[in-house]
């Protein structure tokens, strides 16, 4: 099979990822879309691990893996604080900086 | 050239005097006027040593110098604090004492009731410490001192009442107008230095020989600038008639007798240049001629009688400029006009204080009349002052303004029988306002306000008066007679051989006398037949009207440099706050503009932050894909 | 001996006592800080009597490592052009502290802060003269503005803040543009022999003329700002009429104459081939600054902006007289910076007696001051003929000096020049008229005039103006050897007299 393709499927998967990012306003949401996006550049790394041959990109897979794990743990605690305090989870409501 | 060590003390004198007067204070308004005469004395009296010293030496062993200090020294260019007393400034050294020191005399009585006499005196002791500097001076830059000096005195003594606004205007304008002419001084000054490597009177008139003539006249027109500024010349002449704001006695000696004939000075100084620049030569002798028509037209029409007196000066200094135009034979004998001018001019100024001191400080003419009676001495002084300035024999002018008419007339070809035309037309016309300020003031009936009760001056006063007009009548012999004068200046003078005789002396003084009659006649038909008003007349001619004006000098001035100088500096004043300042200030509020708006980026929304992070990224690539391809 | 570090410390010991003294006694505040810059004049002027004056090397000459690792040292040392400049800076502030012993009433901060801002920026006026590698000359030229900054917004009047931060940000600007200089010829010296920060060393790089033409304008642009000269002149205006009269004669009489120190000392010094390219436009932005700035003077109607107006006009001056590369140019230049110090100082003290009596430093609010206020009034007048140049006082020999040195050279700019003169009588006679002159003002009847304190502190600066004007010879003794040698360094010599054949 065309290596190539992978690496098309991950490029779709990051264009959702993004434009979910952008468009929805549920926190939890913009979150999944986040998770997309990184496993589309896991998918883009090993597919060039297998390209060139070599395992420097799923070595930094699973960097990024370790990495997701990290920013979902913060990441969900955040927002799960922010809907206890201001019972909503839109990222919209969360402009408190600004203010 | 012989040196002395006791030069300084000529200025130095007078310049204690003022010093010890401006730093005492009040402690010294009892006695302060005394010491400044006395030291205005005794300056006059070194000076009458330094001439029986001179006059016991031969003609060429007379000029003297003295060394006091390097003053400036800078590579080539070096400037002692130098002096030199040679026969033309001793003749200067003694006019400016001994006229000075009857000034201060008669000043302790003019001045008496003033508060700030004292004050007064040490002006003119500063004055007359910087006239001396500027006829000792061995260079043109000690001359600048003098020359400045004089003009700062000058500038202090007009506004001496400077609590009137329209005085300290005057003295302001007579300042200004006189740095213009300071400005020509520089110019000539810093031709000389860069194409003769020497600004010492000695050191340029040996270095004329190998200077070009464009530079000799570049510097003449400069030194002229210079003359016309300080000797209130046509075109640097308007301030004259105002600075007749400062007390009489000042305009006796800084405005006619002394700081005003420096121009003359100047030009006899540098007589080696004019001699080598013709064109500039004759520059000076068309500024002589225009100013002498110039001022004695003024004359006929002033009122004031200080304002007619003034012009009158204006006029005769126009003659020793012309004078001293003339060349070699010229230069002695504007100084002699000017030794005699002096005498004169300052005798009859001193009159005219007396008169207004009469007369309650009443200075228009036509509220004047019949004081013949009332102030014996004062007439009889300012008669002989009159006769003098007339030309009448035997009496000074008649012997020193004949000559620069005479020598006029036969400078040769059209330019002299067009200045001999002149000169003796503006004797005609001298002998009018002259005769008019006689009549008007003396004679005929009186037409006093009320409050007038004129009396004769106390003799303080009347004393310098008279010891002046016995100068106005034995001065012009004395320097005439043996041609003493021409003959003591003539070493510093080259003439260069024989010069033509036009007319002969007893035709132009033939010519002179019927010009002096016609003048004389005129006056007394217009003035003492027919009845003066007390007010002057308004419907008169536009002759009239422009002459009492000073021929729109004023206007002139006002409408080419005042004007459009004010203009000018509203404009850049104006300009440096909205295009300099406003774009310094441009610059800040740019930034403070941008930074305003890219604050609305910063709005808070967490998806807002993301889409311009992908956007950046998206371009990022972009811009990298395009290079790349 | 290490005269200059001693100059450098004892004013900086003075503010460290000054900061030690309890904060209620102000009178002993200033006493300690008269006292303290009494004695650097002293130490000062013995300093000057063991000076060379024949010797065109640097004197006091001292040298320490500093950043070993960057080449930095802190080195010192004086030629005649920054001793003349050492002495005036010196001579001037006992006299703005005596002068102004109450100006630092009524600021932001404390009566003790003012004294300590002063001293320790007289530390910094003495090292910026003094300093000999271009990095220690870089930093005290920045830290200097860091006191006078304080003393323009915390202690002067009106809009004091935006002057002080108007001030800041235009030097901070030239600084900046001096400093990629100052590290361009860093990298520089790094392939020429080893990386260094020493003037001299520095003066020897080679480099091609366009990186010779930029790094010039680096520094020149950093000193015109400074200097300042026509059109980057309008931060000095708004100083001037903010800050306190003494803090605008330090600003104007010493901070500023950095700029034209730096010109010869840094601009020539380091980019003789530069300079030259770029003399013609600096010479008519010098007669334009003259004259501009004369006019502006003419069309002001504050007093403490006309007095800055009038320095614009003199700074022109002086930097025409830099460029004219004639040794009666530059020593006039070097003259009238030493010259131009005191009768600004003595226009700016006057004046600022006059406005704070008056309550108003509006020229039109003044009038018949003379009958008033005599001694005030003589003084003032004075100053302004100072200004003027009139023969007889300290700033005409100067000033002819740079007239005669330029025409040599360059005749049409001096000639333009020259009619600075007449402008010159009508900035200082219109003021003049208005407010000394004409009848008392209502309101100005009961002006009190000067007390013992102020003639005391306005004595030596008269007498410094009257008896330079006759007697300049010591210090263009000091100044010609320097001057020459710069000028001899840049390949020139004084134009011969052309006997007209030009």
């Amino acid at each position: 099979m065309n290596a190539a393709n992978y690496l098309y499927l991950s490029a779709m998967l990051f264009t959702i990822g993004a434009v979910g990012v952008v468009v929805r306003r549920n926190a939890i949401v913009v979150f999944m879309c986040v998770e997309l996006m990184l496993n589309a550049a896991n998918l883009s790394f090993v597919t060039f691990s297998r390209i060139n041959g070599d395992l420097n990109g799923q070595v930094i897979a699973f960097f990024t893996m370790v990495v997701a794990a990290c920013e979902v743990v913060v990441g969900l605690a955040i927002i799960v604080t922010i809907y206890r305090s201001r019972r909503s989870a839109s990222v919209d409501d969360a402009s408190l900086l600004k203010r | 050239m012989m040196t002395s060590n006791s030069l300084v003390y000529l200025i130095a004198l007078p310049l204690a005097g003022s010093a010890i007067l401006l730093l005492s204070g009040r402690r010294s308004d009892k006695w302060g006027h005394l010491l400044a005469t006395a030291l205005s004395a005794s300056s006059f009296f070194v000076g009458l040593y330094q001439l029986s010293l001179m006059l016991g030496r031969s003609n060429s062993q007379r000029p003297i110098s003295q060394k006091l200090f390097e003053w400036i020294s800078v590579g080539t260019f070096n400037i002692d604090a130098g002096l030199m007393l040679d026969q033309l400034s001793i003749c200067f050294v003694l006019l400016i004492t001994g006229v000075g020191t009857l000034i201060h005399i008669y000043s302790i009585s003019y001045m008496a009731h003033d508060p700030d006499r004292r004050r007064f005196f040490a002006f003119l002791n500063l004055f007359i410490a910087a006239m001396l500097l500027l006829v000792l001076g061995d260079s043109y830059l000690n001359l600048y001192v003098g020359w400045e000096g004089v003009g700062l005195a000058s500038y202090l003594l007009i506004g001496f009442w400077n609590q009137k606004p329209a005085y300290a205007t005057a003295s302001k304008k007579a300042f200004v107008m006189n740095r213009i002419g300071d400005m020509g001084l520089s110019f000539a000054i810093m031709i000389a230095f860069a194409t003769m490597g020497t600004v010492s009177f000695s050191g340029i008139k040996e270095a004329t020989e190998h200077t070009s003539t464009g530079a000799l006249t570049a510097i003449g027109i400069m030194l002229l600038v210079a003359a016309t500024g300080k000797s209130a010349q046509f075109p640097l002449q308007a301030w004259l008639g105002d600075a007749m704001a400062g007390p009489t006695p000042v305009s006796a000696l800084i405005h006619a007798a002394t700081m005003v004939t420096a121009g003359v000075y100047l030009i006899t100084r540098s007589n080696f240049i004019f001699d080598a620049a013709p064109t500039a030569q004759l520059l000076v002798v068309i500024v002589g001629a225009i100013t002498l028509m110039f001022g004695a037209l003024i004359g006929t029409a002033k009122d004031d009688i200080k304002k007619a007196l003034a012009a009158s000066t204006m006029s005769q200094i126009g003659y020793m400029i012309l004078g001293a135009g003339l060349g070699p034979v010229g230069y002695a004998f504007a100084i002699m006009h000017l030794l005699t001018h002096g005498f004169f001019k300052a005798g009859m100024f001193l009159g005219a204080g007396s008169v207004m001191h009469g007369m309650n400080d009443e200075v228009n003419m036509r509220k004047y009349g019949a004081l013949g009676k009332f102030m014996p001495i004062t007439f009889a002084t300012f008669g002989l002052g009159y006769l003098a300035i007339l030309g009448v024999p035997p009496f000074a002018g008649f012997y020193s303004k004949d000559m620069i008419i005479e020598t006029a007339f036969n400078s040769g070809g059209t330019k002299g029988i067009i200045l001999g035309c002149v000169t003796l037309l503006g004797a005609g016309i001298t002998a009018f306002y002259m005769t008019r300020v006689m009549i008007l003031t003396f004679t005929g009936t009186s037409r006093w306000d009320e409050e007038a009760h004129p009396h004769e001056s106390p003799w303080l006063m009347w004393l310098p008066m008279a010891i002046l007009a016995i100068g106005s009548v034995t001065s012009g012999y004395l320097l005439s007679h043996g041609d003493a004068l021409v003959n003591w200046l003539s070493p510093l003078f080259e003439d260069h051989g024989e010069h033509e005789e036009l007319l002969s002396p007893m035709i132009v003084s033939g010519l002179a006398l019927a010009m002096v009659a016609i003048g004389v006649a005129f006056a007394f038909i217009k003035y003492s037949l027919n009845e003066v008003d007390a007010v002057a007349p308004s419907d008169v001619s536009i002759f009239t009207t422009v002459a009492r004006q000073d021929l729109m000098q004023d206007r002139f001035n006002e409408a080419v440099f005042m004007r459009p100088g004010q203009a000018l500096t509203k404009l850049l004043v104006k300009s440096d706050e909205v295009v300099i300042d406003g774009a310094v200030r441009g610059v800040g509020r740019a930034a403070l503009g941008s930074g305003a708006s890219l604050r609305g980026i910063q709005n808070g929304f967490v998806r807002s932050y993301a889409a311009l992070i992908l956007i950046g990224a998206l371009a990022l690539v972009a811009a990298i894909w395009v290079v790349t391809q | 001996m290490i005269w200059l570090t001693l100059l450098m410390t004892l004013p900086l010991a003075g503010s460290v006592a000054v900061a030690a003294l309890p904060k209620g006694n102000e009178k002993l505040v200033k006493q300690v800080a008269l006292a303290t810059t009494l004695l650097v004049m002293g130490a000062t002027i013995a300093m000057a009597v063991g000076f060379q004056r024949d010797n065109v090397e640097l004197q006091f000459v001292e040298k320490y490592a500093w950043i070993p690792s960057f080449g930095i040292n802190y080195a010192l040392g004086i030629d005649g052009l920054a001793l003349v400049l050492i002495l005036m800076s010196t001579i001037l502030a006992p006299v703005v502290v005596l002068a102004g012993w109450n100006e630092s009433h009524g600021g932001r901060w404390s009566v003790k802060t003012f004294y300590i801002l002063i001293l320790v920026l007289e530390t910094m006026m003495i090292g910026v003269f003094a300093a000999t590698d271009v990095f220690l000359f870089y930093v005290i030229f920045e830290a200097m503005l860091i006191p006078v900054y304080f003393l323009i917004g915390g202690y002067g009047t009106g809009e004091r803040s935006a002057a002080a931060v108007k001030f800041l940000i235009y030097s901070l600007f030239g600084g900046l543009l001096m400093l990629a200089s100052i590290i361009a010829l860093y990298v520089m010296s790094g392939s020429q022999g080893g990386h260094t920060f020493d003037l001299a060393a520095l003066s020897q790089l080679e480099m091609s003329s366009t990186t010779q033409n930029l790094l010039f304008l680096g520094f020149f642009i950093a000193f015109a700002i400074k200097a300042p000269l026509w059109p980057l002149h309008t931060w000095l205006p708004d100083a001037a009429e903010s800050a306190t009269p003494g803090t605008s004669v330090l600003l104007l009489g010493v901070l500023d104459k950095v700029g034209t120190f730096g010109m010869i000392r840094y601009c020539l010094t380091l980019f003789p081939e530069a300079s030259k390219t770029f003399t013609p436009m600096i010479m008519v932005l010098a007669v334009i600054s003259i004259v501009y700035g004369a006019f502006l003077a003419i069309g002001q109607r504050d007093l403490k902006r006309l007095i800055a107006f009038t320095s614009i006009s003199h700074f022109g001056f002086i930097t025409m007289g830099i460029f004219a590369m004639t040794s009666q140019g530059h020593s006039g230049a070097t003259l009238y910076m030493f010259n131009h110090g005191f009768s600004t100082a003595a226009l700016f003290l006057v004046g600022g007696w006059m406005i704070s009596r008056r309550g108003s430093s509006t020229i039109s609010d003044f009038g018949g001051l003379q009958r008033v206020t005599p001694v005030m009034a003589w003084m003032f007048f004075l100053a302004g003929m100072s200004s003027l140049a009139l023969p007889g006082l300290s700033s005409f020999v100067s000033e002819f000096l740079v007239l005669v040195g330029t025409f040599t050279r360059y005749p049409v700019h001096a000639i333009i020049a020259t009619f600075g003169i007449v402008l010159a009588a009508l900035y200082i006679l219109i003021p003049v008229q208005k407010a000394l002159h004409g009848p008392t003002t209502p309101g100005n009847e009961n002006l009190s005039d000067l007390n013992l304190r102020e003639k005391i502190a306005i004595a030596p600066v008269m007498a410094i103006i009257i008896v330079l004007g006759f007697y300049p010879s010591p210090l263009l003794k000091t100044i010609n050897p320097a001057a020459s040698h710069v000028i001899a360094q840049m390949g020139f010599s004084d134009p011969v007299p052309t006997n007209g054949s030009k």
